[in-house]
């Protein structure tokens, strides 16, 4: 199991890259945690995500819970704390900067690559959860659900919650 | 206070309970809550001034809302804000995901959770997924946008490179291409 120093610095260095929240770190923090080091299985770490998914707040709550799981009380507050400041920091210091240029036209320029970035990241997220799951269990209905689950949340606005009772309720039903 | 103007001061005790509620309120994304507090209940930020912090936040790396927690409390209260802002909306979901960690780590070996969370994973995936194209729909014109995420989610999710040097090198050859692309 890793030191809560190590934890720290690499959970500090990866929030320096998070654009697009928590859930666009999934797929590198599956690389840290399960492929590189084997301090948790592939069924944690999805399991993890399906609890931080089930609770309110920010998307950066998985990050806490693998804290948790690898290092207990300590470990969630250490992960939590490296994973919020740099990032909140880095606004603090550009916020000023970033009003002062308001018409800038490199502002724009930014924002069609990072939007875009992020946008890559997150899809890589939510893709290698269902393909995650989709080997750990050893059965394809998890991968068929999570691709029927992607039109019907694009075409009905409802609050992400009941998408995810309704995955609790198929899973409790023996469905998936 | 009139309806629809932003007030000059809001206190420390008042982004506290402000962003307590927001992060309370954020069952399944905070976003719409947040807007909901702090343009349309609070009057802290004027819609516009509202888009302009999330677009920063969105530019930034982090999670958008807490990004947009320390840029509106340290529009009113500084350094202070900034930091009361982001504890005040982290502070209960916090204890609740605590609370939930601790729970599986106790009967986490119980069929009936490992049947439920099953259920959450399939679905979870595909709200994650949903998110990312709704992200990238904005760009749906923009060929130059849309080979990033492409290259991203071959880099970062197919061949599983490490992503600090994959995000370093996306937004250098990027910004430049953008940057090259506008000059003509």
């Amino acid at each position: 199991m890793p030191t809560l120093a190590e934890l720290t610095l690499r959970f500090a260095l990866l929030s320096l890259v998070a654009f697009g929240g928590g859930n666009a770190t999934l797929p590198e923090m599956h690389r840290i945690v399960v492929e590189q080091n084997h301090w948790l299985t592939d069924a944690t770490f999805t399991e993890l995500f399906a609890i931080a998914q089930a609770a309110p707040g920010p998307n950066i709550l998985v990050v806490s819970l693998i804290g948790l799981q690898l290092a207990g009380i300590p470990g969630f507050l250490a992960v939590t704390v490296a994973f919020c400041v740099p990032p909140a920091v880095l606004m603090y210091g550009f916020y000023r900067w970033w009003q002062t240029h308001a018409d800038a036209a490199w502002r724009t320029h930014i924002q069609t690559v990072i939007g875009p970035l992020a946008a890559g990241l997150v899809l890589a997220g939510g893709g290698l959860i269902a393909v995650t799951a989709t080997t750990a269990s050893g059965s394809w209905t998890t991968l068929a659900v999570t691709a029927a689950t992607i039109p019907l949340v694009l075409r009905l606005p409802w609050n992400p919650l009941w998408w995810i009772a309704l995955g609790a309720a198929l899973g409790l039903l023996g469905v998936i | 206070m009139t309806p629809g103007r932003a007030p000059t001061a809001v206190s420390l005790g008042e982004l506290f309970r402000g962003f307590c509620l927001i992060g309370l309120s954020g069952f399944g994304g905070v976003m719409p809550w947040a807007r909901r507090y702090i343009v349309e209940r609070y009057h802290w930020l004027e819609p516009e001034e509202f888009a302009a912090l999330l677009g920063l936040g969105q530019v930034m790396p982090g999670p958008n809302v807490m990004n947009l927690s320390v840029c509106v409390g340290q529009k009113f209260q500084g350094w202070r804000g900034a930091i009361v802002a982001p504890l005040g909306m982290m502070l209960f979901p916090m204890v609740i995901v605590l609370m939930l960690g601790l729970a599986y780590l106790r009967f986490g070996d119980q069929p009936v959770v490992h049947a439920v969370l099953r259920g959450i994973i399939a679905v979870g995936a595909g709200l994650i997924i949903a998110t990312g194209l709704k992200m990238l729909y904005v760009y749906k014109r923009r060929p130059l946008a849309l080979a990033i995420a492409l290259a991203i989610v071959i880099a970062v999710g197919v061949l599983r490179l490490s992503l600090l040097p994959v995000v370093a090198v996306v937004l250098t050859f990027g910004i430049a291409l953008e940057f090259a692309a506008r000059r003509r």
